[in-house]
């Protein structure tokens, strides 16, 4: 055992380090720190700029051109990533559909889609989730029927993220209506850009346009565009769910957000003291530490073994449960940290330019802490999470 | 013991919920959010003819209430319909302000407002004050026959609406000291005060308001030279019984929301609320909220006894609210799962009203160190 940063993960460091320093556009950084969201040229911006270092797919073979990277350096660009308020990577191409594609799709498929993900060409959504398959994603209905070289697609898909960007999406759909749920699913790449698509926004209690339904009426989608095999497409999404885990914890966001709830708490005034020293609100915050100092070796342990070949199954369970209720409860201790002002309403003064109605990191809290009630439920909601934990550790 | 409303409670409680159930719809209220006053007039003038305001202040101060549990009463239907329009500012602050240190003239205003024609809001919070109630530096200093005022006051709910601004400015002492303060009246537009308006998280507006050589005379006083505070704590009580209230009645719509959606929505071929992981938490939040009614109770119950007990009361519901509160509204959200997270979905907004209440006049570790100063023998 050895808890401390070899000489070269230090080199690696330093170096992510300078060059977050240099090329990541401080206004970008600014409007993130104060709680904005990106807008798409500014998101496109940051990948191509991630992409000329070689370091937009951290985990994907060299072959591919990916960064290949092992799981301390994922977690130190993770972690300095977040503590440099740089945007995060948006992961429906490259961590989610990139996996899926090298593992189970054609050699034509990679040559095709890896390079365009790369260089932004073309902005992918996951098309998953339906207004009826929600947790119970294998009751899906999204109904693909096969007409020579086509597929004819009819059904309704919900709550995909950033939608409303995307050129393309990937979906599973059901291709056998007659027999067991799982068996019946294919995984289909359908360009948003074709007669039928139609996508509407849900505004989100922040609200935040984050969020789409995405709508298909007789939408033709060539065969070619099937990935692997018809019906397997449940294989395929389980192992896009599994594979891509490493920044489930969300770690380096914790770190970055404690630290900004302490810069806070050093500022907000409290009876005549600073905050940081209140013994109750001290107390919440050495709590909240202890837990994600424990997190942040619980998550290296995980993902290095990992990466040397064990895939993490049930443990990815436990870093989700685990490491949602510590960036919530960062959210939250936020949000009380703020005081009265973190009443505005301020999505306008967030986004633009104008000046903050209270001390500037008082802008965003209450929205992100609301917004933030999704990091339990997507991705496999908590209580999924640990009904799988129970069942894999009780063979059930 | 008792705990039964009074015939007429019972009635005005009836009254309000049926009115807010009919007119203050998931879509009424989104768009009265989204609109550019954040409130109703037509609402508003509807609330004050059923007596919603009148029933805050006592038979004295013209109205027909003003007792904690006619406050609890009515905040309680107006959180559980999750109404934005502001009777907290208007009436309990401004109002009671008014009633309690007013000459005959400035009583007048009182009347204006229980007949629903007169907003009014409280500027006390300041940019650094945080929950403090004594933490006044705005100043106010004579000026011959007149006062000048100079500071800022924060998060001021209702301001933009206000035909009256009460706000507190400190004529001696320092900044934390509870004598010193005195409130004044003054009337909106007035030269020297500024407002920069905006939208709040959970419905409604506020501004921060500015106050730069504010001239009045010195009929804009409310009550004696800096004598104000325990008026304004009397006040804050009420408020906080309110706040207490309204919260509760906010987390009631929250936790019935959550018992129709798990019986009605299916995975896995079942409805969700018949998986033993959500119905337990779901009979968490009713043991919960039994909890809260109760603290709520006492709250009210002791808003009448001497300024010890009834501040000691109040802490205790205000700091037990704040906890059940955020439970009741982060796992209703999550046992709804995604559709809980969308604006127009009603939990959306009832949740926000429940956690956000947590801002407002003291936070729930503020309730919990007031409550253990005032238990101080
Ligand atoms: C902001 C946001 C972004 C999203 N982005 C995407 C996206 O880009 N693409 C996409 O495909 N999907 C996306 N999702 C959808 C997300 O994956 C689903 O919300 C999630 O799978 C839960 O489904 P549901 O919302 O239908 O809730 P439900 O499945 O209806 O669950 C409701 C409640 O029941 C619980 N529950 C369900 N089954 C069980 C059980 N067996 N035992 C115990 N409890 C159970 C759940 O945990 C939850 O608490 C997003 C969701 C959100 C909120
Ligand atoms: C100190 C003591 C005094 C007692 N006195 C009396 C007495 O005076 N008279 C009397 O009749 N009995 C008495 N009991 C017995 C008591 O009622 C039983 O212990 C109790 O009913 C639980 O049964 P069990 O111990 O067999 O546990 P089990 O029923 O086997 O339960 C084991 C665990 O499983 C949980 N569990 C069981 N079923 C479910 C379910 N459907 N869903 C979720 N969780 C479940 C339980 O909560 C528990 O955690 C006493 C027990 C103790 C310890």
């Amino acid at each position: 055992m050895d808890l401390s940063y070899s000489p070269e993960e230090i080199a690696f460091r330093d170096e992510v380090r300078a060059f977050l320093d240099e090329k990541l556009p401080k206004d970008l950084a600014e409007k993130i720190r104060r709680g904005g969201h990106p807008d798409k040229a500014e998101q496109e911006q940051w990948h191509a700029i991630l992409n000329v270092r070689g370091w937009l797919a951290p985990n994907w073979p060299r072959e591919f051109g990916g960064a290949e990277w092992n799981a301390v350096q994922r977690h130190i660009f993770e972690e300095e990533c977040a503590f440099a308020s740089a945007p995060r990577i948006v992961p429906f191409g490259l961590s989610m559909l990139a996996p899926v594609l090298m593992k189970f799709g054609s050699k034509e498929q990679c040559g095709h889609y890896l390079p365009r993900i790369l260089d932004g060409t073309d902005w992918w959504c996951q098309g998953y989730s339906e207004p009826g398959a929600g947790s119970d994603l294998a009751s899906l209905k999204t109904r693909a029927v096969r007409e020579g070289d086509h597929y004819i697609v009819n059904g309704q898909k919900t709550w995909t993220t950033l939608g409303q960007y995307a050129d393309w999406i990937f979906c599973l759909v059901r291709t056998d209506p007659n027999v067991k749920q799982q068996e019946g699913i294919s995984f289909l790449l359908i360009d948003m850009n074709t007669p039928g698509v139609e996508v509407r926004p849900i505004i989100l209690l922040d609200g935040t346009h984050e969020v789409n339904e995405v709508w298909f009426t007789d939408v033709k989608v060539p065969v070619e565009n099937l990935v692997g095999e018809e019906n397997k497409g449940w294989t395929y999404a389980k192992y896009l769910l599994t594979h891509e885990r490493t920044n489930i914890a969300g770690v380096g966001f914790s770190e970055a957000g404690l630290a900004s709830v302490k810069r806070m708490a050093r500022a907000e005034m409290s009876g005549g003291k600073p905050l940081a020293v209140n013994p109750h609100f001290a107390a919440r915050v050495a709590k909240v530490e202890i837990d994600l100092m424990a997190m942040a070796t619980t998550n290296l342990r995980i993902i290095s073994k990992a990466a040397v070949g064990q895939a993490p199954g049930v443990e990815a369970s436990m870093l989700k449960v685990k490491g949602t209720i510590i960036r919530q409860e960062i959210n939250d201790l936020a949000r009380r940290a703020a005081g009265p002002y973190a009443m505005p309403f301020a999505s306008e003064l967030v986004e633009g330019d104008n000046d903050p109605i209270g001390p500037d990191y008082a802008g965003p809290v209450a929205a992100k802490y609301f917004n933030n009630r999704k990091l339990s439920i997507f991705g496999g909601s908590n209580e999924i999470q640990r009904g799988i934990i129970a069942k894999v550790k009780m063979g059930g | 013991m008792n705990f039964d409303l009074t015939e007429e409670r019972q009635m005005l409680q009836d009254s309000l919920r049926r009115f807010l159930k009919d007119r203050y719809t998931t879509d009424t209220r989104n768009r009265i959010i989204d609109s550019d006053t954040g409130m109703s007039d037509e609402i508003w003038t509807a609330l004050a003819e059923l007596g919603v305001i009148g029933a805050l202040f006592a038979e004295e101060q013209g109205g027909f209430g003003g007792a904690g549990f006619d406050i609890s009463t009515v905040f309680e239907e107006l959180g559980r319909a999750g109404v934005v329009e502001p009777f907290l500012d208007t009436a309990i602050l401004g109002g009671g302000l008014i009633a309690a240190l007013g000459d005959d003239a400035q009583k007048q205003m009182v009347e204006e407002v229980i007949g629903g024609g007169l907003h009014l809001a409280f500027a006390h919070g300041e940019p650094t004050s945080r929950y403090d109630l004594s933490r006044v530096e705005t100043s106010a200093k004579s000026d011959g026959d007149g006062i000048v005022l100079n500071g800022r006051k924060a998060v001021v709910v209702n301001a933009e609406a206000a035909g009256r601004i009460i706000v507190s400015a400190r004529e001696s002492g320092d900044a934390g000291d509870e004598a010193g303060i005195s409130l004044f009246l003054v009337p909106a537009g007035t030269d020297g005060m500024t407002l920069r308006g905006y939208p709040l998280m959970s419905g409604g507006r506020a501004a921060e308001v500015t106050l730069d050589e504010v001239r009045l005379p010195g009929s804009a006083r409310l009550g004696a030279a800096g004598a104000a505070f325990p008026a304004i704590a009397a006040q804050v009580a009420a408020a906080n019984v309110a706040l207490a209230a309204e919260a509760m009645g906010a987390m009631e719509t929250a936790v019935e929301l959550t018992r129709e959606y798990l019986m009605t929505r299916k995975q896995f071929g079942r409805p969700i609320g018949t998986f033993q992981a959500l119905a337990h938490r779901y009979s968490d939040l009713l043991i919960e909220m039994e909890q809260a009614r109760s603290a709520v109770i006492n709250a009210a119950g002791h808003f009448a006894d001497p300024a010890r007990e009834r501040d000691r009361h109040i802490a205790s519901a205000r700091n037990l609210i704040g906890r059940v509160g955020r439970l009741v509204a982060e796992e209703s959200i999550q046992m709804h799962g995604g559709i809980a997270m969308t604006q127009e979905y009603e939990l959306a907004h009832i949740a926000k009203r429940i956690v956000m209440t947590d801002h407002r006049l003291g936070d729930t570790d503020y309730h919990l160190e007031r409550f253990i100063d005032l238990s101080a023998a």
